[in-house]
């Protein structure tokens, strides 16, 4: 009874949000399950089958898609948050930095410029210069992007520090660097870790870009997969979804528990 | 420390410095070059470029009117502010509804709503592929009520591309909604309710007013993606109905006219700007934030 004298709610609004999440979780639903499709026809159901799976993981250029994302984000992610950090760390803790704001907005501009235009540059710039390689072009491009996901949560967790730790370690005679190490480190750790996640995340989830710089040897998985569907769609498409999809699941169920241990922000709330 | 505020800006500034900023340049002055004969473009100054997105130039020199991309780019602006909009329709009650359930319980649903986003872009925009193309789930529901018997197909529309978009970045409408609702004092609703406000009145006069900053954050975060869509309008749009990504990626691929495309990527940002301006510095720094 109390619900319903409850100011607050009003009516319709849990079938709503039920409809909601139907629709937000059946699409993912139906790749999964025509995953285990037998027939060459996505579509058309005609009994239970592994065979898919099979022939995705035999899949040589698959692998060698997957390869080159997984490199191209380990780079840009290592990059991108170690720039982040040493920005964040100037940004939040020096005094009298010039250009504060300007500086973050700098940081942050390919968050707000559609990625399509940065692509087109940074397309135009490698072949002004004469930049060919194409893993190298990509690892440039995703530093470039990723940069403000690691920012914004490190940057988060350093404004809501306070400097007393690393002032009692400074009257204890540590040096700057092994109070950087063993003080401020650790306790930034999880905005750090936060950020490195979503740049990681983003680097290997990026189609424009990498469809943009795509050329020989360097083409990520996005790309691949892009190739495969333009082709039609087929079963084996489905199971490579389902694992990129159960791959994705786990990561943002681990993200969740290391969040929920280390407070850091990586869902704002 | 003093020398660490100069080196350790340092390598981010020079990095946006050589990847973004003289890029971008490049890009305005690409927009205003000449058209190469193999490709590429030619260092001499004109507007063709820009003269080419409303007019065409007849066999005798004349400027004749040619609406086609001021279709595309009304199109572009069309579906990314209907996009907002219906997530903003969604995104609301939804986020209503969340912020009434336990301590648990919000937190869980909320993970929900993100748990999508972290799946790649691309198998997001193929499951809609999958379920609204031929024999496809809906095609089939629908064959089964009998009221649609003869379905050409579903694909290939501008309807599709819109489910394609709402789709892909309501997680960020929701969001941002949620953060200011659960901001909300009760006691306000309660007062409203005091006062004779219906449910109606109140959630028009003072809900609505007060989640205003959160909604403008979800606005910024769907709408500047969605004027850039590329994936949803190549794959559910079937290449045939195009938006501005699309166009602006054409030009740099089989079509080939490199200050085109500039000149439509400039127009692109621009538009980005102006919306932006319009919405303010504060709620663009807000939903850069939200965006983490």
């Amino acid at each position: 009874m109390a619900n319903r004298t409850d100011v607050r709610r009003y009516r319709g609004l849990g079938p709503f949000a039920a409809l909601f999440f139907l629709w937000l979780y059946l699409p993912i639903l139906v790749v999964i399950i025509y995953s285990f499709n037998e027939n060459r026809l996505v579509s058309v159901w005609s009994g239970f089958s592994l065979k898919w799976y099979a022939a995705a993981l035999q899949n040589q250029n698959l692998m060698n898609a997957v390869k080159t994302s997984l490199s191209v984000a380990a780079i840009a992610t290592i990059a991108a948050t170690a720039i982040a950090l040493m920005a964040a760390l100037v940004l939040v803790r020096a005094k009298g930095v010039k250009f504060r704001r300007l500086s973050e907005t700098i940081i942050n501009l390919p968050l707000i410029l559609p990625e399509i235009v940065l692509s087109v540059a940074v397309l135009i710039l490698f072949s002004q210069i004469g930049f060919s390689n194409g893993f190298l072009k990509l690892v440039v491009a995703h530093t470039t992007f990723c940069t403000p996901f690691a920012f914004l949560p490190i940057r988060a967790r350093l404004q809501g520090m306070e400097m007393d730790f690393e002032e009692a370690s400074a009257d204890l005679y540590a040096g700057k660097w092994t109070t950087f190490q063993r003080v401020t480190l650790p306790l930034i750790a999880p905005g750090v870790f936060a950020g490195a996640m979503l740049a990681f995340v983003i680097s290997m989830d990026d189609f424009i870009t990498s469809n943009m710089l795509n050329s020989g040897g360097a083409t990520t998985l996005p790309v691949y997969i892009f190739g495969l569907i333009k082709q039609g769609t087929t079963p084996e498409l489905n199971a490579i979804s389902t694992i990129i999809i159960l791959v994705s699941l786990l990561v943002a169920a681990l993200a969740l528990f290391i969040q929920s241990r280390g407070g850091g922000s990586m869902i704002d709330d | 420390m003093k020398d660490f505020r100069f080196w350790g800006l340092l390598p981010a500034h020079v990095m946006m410095a050589l990847t973004l900023i003289v890029p971008i340049l490049i890009i305005v002055a690409v927009s205003f070059a000449t058209r190469g004969a193999y490709g590429g473009f030619e260092f001499s100054f004109s507007t063709e470029a820009y003269r080419q997105i409303l007019f065409n130039e007849g066999w005798t020199g004349e400027l004749e009117f040619n609406p086609q991309y001021l279709l595309i780019i009304g199109r572009t602006v069309i579906l990314a502010a209907l996009t907002t909009l219906i997530c903003m329709a969604l995104a609301f009650p939804v986020a209503y509804w969340i912020t009434l359930q336990g301590r648990t319980a919000r937190v869980i649903l909320l993970f929900m709503v993100t748990l999508p986003f972290w799946v790649s872009m691309i198998v997001r925009v193929y499951a809609w592929l999958i379920i609204l193309g031929n024999e496809g789930v809906i095609e089939k529901a629908l064959k089964l009520t009998g009221l649609v018997t003869d379905i050409d197909t579903l694909l290939f529309n501008s309807g599709a591309m819109l489910v394609g978009m709402v789709y892909s970045y309501i997680p960020l409408m929701i969001l941002p909604v949620f953060a200011s609702i659960e901001k909300l004092d009760p006691a306000l609703i309660e007062a409203s309710h005091d006062l004779h406000g219906s449910r109606a009145v109140t959630l028009r006069r003072v809900i609505l007013p007060l989640c205003w900053p959160g909604l403008a954050a979800g606005a910024i975060l769907v709408f500047v993606p969605c004027l850039g869509a590329v994936l949803e309008p190549i794959l559910l749009g079937g290449g045939k109905i195009m938006m501005m990504g699309n166009l602006i990626q054409m030009q740099f691929g089989g079509a080939r006219n490199w200050p085109f495309g500039a000149a439509i990527a400039i127009l692109l940002m621009v538009l980005v700007m102006v919306f932006l301006l319009l919405n303010g510095l504060r709620a663009t720094r807000r939903a850069m934030e939200e965006m983490t």
